[in-house]
């Protein structure tokens, strides 16, 4: 088996505040080989935004990496300098946020933009770093990409935004793409148009995609496989296909039962009771159990997550051949 | 048929945009600078029978919400009537059409947004029966608490600001807010958009309930079509400020009659067991500053004929209970 591209272990975020402190992401661990797309779903609060800025030192105070590796192609970053990251950043590996006017600079032309991008990185001159810049436009479906080259950011719609974000993010074939919500800010006919580029995209040039969501159905959809944080832990991870249809820890289960259009027309939601829990006071042991209907004694110490492709942190698992909602 | 409770007809919004100085001044140099006029609604006729959810859904820009916002009151139409119960507000005297408008109650997205971050629960909630005496004063703490029990809430935070709530919690407060002054009728505007899916479970839930408890009705506005296929009877689709498609919820998730309920459906994110491979429509949405000619679609649609890009499709009725708003409804 050949190295993953990307290995996160045990990787711990947490932020100092006043009234204490905050362990966003508490020891997270996931491998993400090329070529492949992992969907990391979680709520609010989940810590997969952090996850995700983690891996690239991208953290703002009072948020520190306190513990853990994330090993990129066997290199780890946390303890690489700024200089060795920035690099990194944007050449080997690129990030999509959510909103794409985070990314673009408002009083610059995209031209700008881009050859900008293209020169951080490439030595190469103005007319070639213009020609990759058309390029990157084209091969995300913008329309005559030499006029758009000189358009401003407001003049494009949030799809097209985000489209020339994708486009800036691609400009140095990386081998790994973070996505933050990328989609989520868009309209469905608009994201499924993004959801396809990036599809064809990532099965042509074989970057590796950690698409960052809160939303199941976009990665039953995309990814290969899934990882689901609740409090700052992965409770379950497995090829999508195994999670979706069964779903072994009660919080994905209920996350997949919470889903309208996996219930009948009509009957009450079967949704999950009560809220997440506040990350300055998680419960001692599984973070899930206030509001888990399994949950008993043993439950006040953490359970491990096997090291299976299909694993899930929980001592009273749902059966595999119970069907969830999906029936 | 029994008389609806709401009925719109030929109901437009037009917002206008006047030219400033150095536009008016250009124009008279002979520049080609006009008024610019934003069509966000034209032309909807819907009606909504008592109890019913109907739910209207749309991707941003089709003037769903500008729709929602005239039926609650908080804009005036340009064209077009709102009956209520069978009475054209316009025909009200004043004091009618206050009382009519206290029956529609509208419950908003972002409930931090649309709270006073400033006032108590109990404030929020008790204020507006007690303006409209609909509860006497020294009442209003009872009435809060009961409001507050109905919606799931516990009563004892009732003297907390809403920044102590979570985002589920907060929706439950604008909710409270609304159903205080006993309304029939509930616009709701993308009122779980703004929520993690489980806390979503839940306030769906809640709706549902209440409209059982309460006898209320609702105008769901959503751009999810997971939520609106949940809860609604009927289900109404907007395009560009139209109604393009209307029809019972099972029946337009079954077999959609329009091409772009068609294509809006067949894009919707689902949770699925295998991989998809999109395949989307061209395109966006034309700017509703210029709208194109004929039919609003067209220049997406995989069927357009000459004729949609010349004659716009009325809105009529191609089975029993089924609208749509289709050129090639007519070829059979």
């Amino acid at each position: 088996m050949t190295q993953p591209l990307l290995r996160v272990e045990n990787l711990q975020t947490h932020f100092a505040t006043r009234a204490g402190t905050v362990k966003a992401v508490n020891g997270v661990s996931f491998d993400l080989r090329r070529g492949e797309i992992l969907g990391l779903v979680g709520e609010s609060g989940s810590g997969k935004s952090v996850t995700g800025q983690s891996i690239l030192g991208l953290v703002d105070l009072p948020g520190r990496i306190v513990g853990g590796r994330v090993l990129f192609d066997g290199e780890d970053l946390v303890t690489a300098g700024e200089k060795r990251l920035r690099a990194i950043r944007g050449r080997r590996i690129a990030m999509i946020f959510q909103d794409p006017m985070m990314t673009l600079n408002p009083v610059l032309s995209v031209e700008t933009q881009m050859v900008e991008a293209v020169l951080a990185h490439d030595k190469v001159g103005r007319a070639e770093a213009r020609r990759r810049s058309r390029d990157a436009l084209g091969r995300v479906g913008i329309a005559s990409p030499d006029e758009r080259l000189a358009a401003y950011p407001h003049q494009f719609s949030g799809g097209m935004r985000q489209r020339v974000a994708i486009a800036i993010a691609l400009l140095h074939s990386p081998d790994l793409i973070l996505a933050d919500e990328p989609t989520t800010a868009l309209d469905v006919t608009i994201q499924a148009q993004i959801l396809f580029e990036v599809q064809t995209l990532c099965r042509e040039t074989g970057t590796a995609l950690l698409w960052v969501t809160h939303d199941l159905a976009v990665v039953s959809a995309l990814a290969d496989r899934v990882a689901v944080m609740y409090a700052g832990r992965i409770v379950e991870t497995g090829p999508i296909a195994d999670v979706i249809q069964a779903p072994r820890h009660p919080y994905t289960r209920g996350l997949l039962d919470s889903v309208p259009s996996r219930n009948r027309r009509g009957v009450p939601l079967r949704s999950i009771p009560g809220m997440a829990p506040s990350a300055l006071d998680l419960p001692q042991g599984c973070a899930f159990q206030p509001r888990c209907g399994r949950a008993d004694a043993a439950c006040s110490v953490m359970p491990d997550l096997a090291p299976d492709a299909h694993a899930w942190r929980c001592w009273h698992p749902h059966d595999a051949d119970a069907q969830g909602a999906a029936a | 048929m029994t008389q609806p409770i709401l009925a719109v007809s030929g109901l437009s919004k037009r917002f206008e945009r006047k030219l400033d100085v150095v536009e008016r001044f250009a124009r008279r140099l002979g520049a080609a600078v006009d008024d610019s006029v934003l069509h966000a609604v034209s032309g909807v006729d819907l009606t909504v029978a008592e109890g019913e959810v109907v739910g209207l859904v749309g991707e941003s820009g089709c003037g769903k919400s500008t729709l929602g916002r005239m039926v609650a009151g908080l804009l005036t139409p340009s064209d077009g009537a709102i009956h209520w119960r069978g009475t054209d507000l316009r025909d009200l005297p004043p004091a009618g059409r206050h009382e009519a408008n206290l029956k529609i109650q509208m419950v908003f997205q972002d409930p931090m947004a649309s709270l006073n971050p400033r006032l108590r629960v109990a404030d929020i909630i008790g204020e507006a029966p007690v303006v409209h005496r609909l509860v006497p004063r020294r009442n209003a703490a009872e009435a809060v608490a009961e409001m507050m029990r109905t919606v799931g809430l516990d009563p004892g935070y009732m003297r907390r600001y809403p920044h102590q709530f979570s985002g589920g919690q907060r929706q439950r407060i604008g909710i409270a807010r609304a159903l205080a002054v006993k309304p029939d009728f509930l616009v709701c505007d993308e009122s779980v958009a703004a929520l993690d899916v489980s806390i979503q479970a839940q306030i769906i839930n809640l709706f549902m309930r209440l409209r059982e408890e309460l006898r209320l009705t609702y105008l769901f506005i959503s751009h999810d079509l997971g939520v609106v296929q949940h809860i609604s009877d009927r289900t109404a689709i907007m395009y560009l400020g139209r109604i393009v498609e209307l029809a019972p919820t099972p029946e337009l998730f079954a077999a959609p009659n329009h091409p772009y309920a068609k294509a809006l459906l067949d894009e919707a994110p689902r949770v699925t067991l295998e991989k998809r491979r999109f395949a989307p429509i061209r395109g966006e949405i034309p700017s509703p500053l210029n709208p194109p000619a004929g039919c609003p679609f067209h220049p997406r649609c995989p069927h357009a004929m000459p004729r949609c890009s010349q004659e716009r499709p009325d809105l009529r009725e191609v089975a029993p209970g089924r609208w749509s708003a289709c050129h090639l409804n007519d070829a059979f």
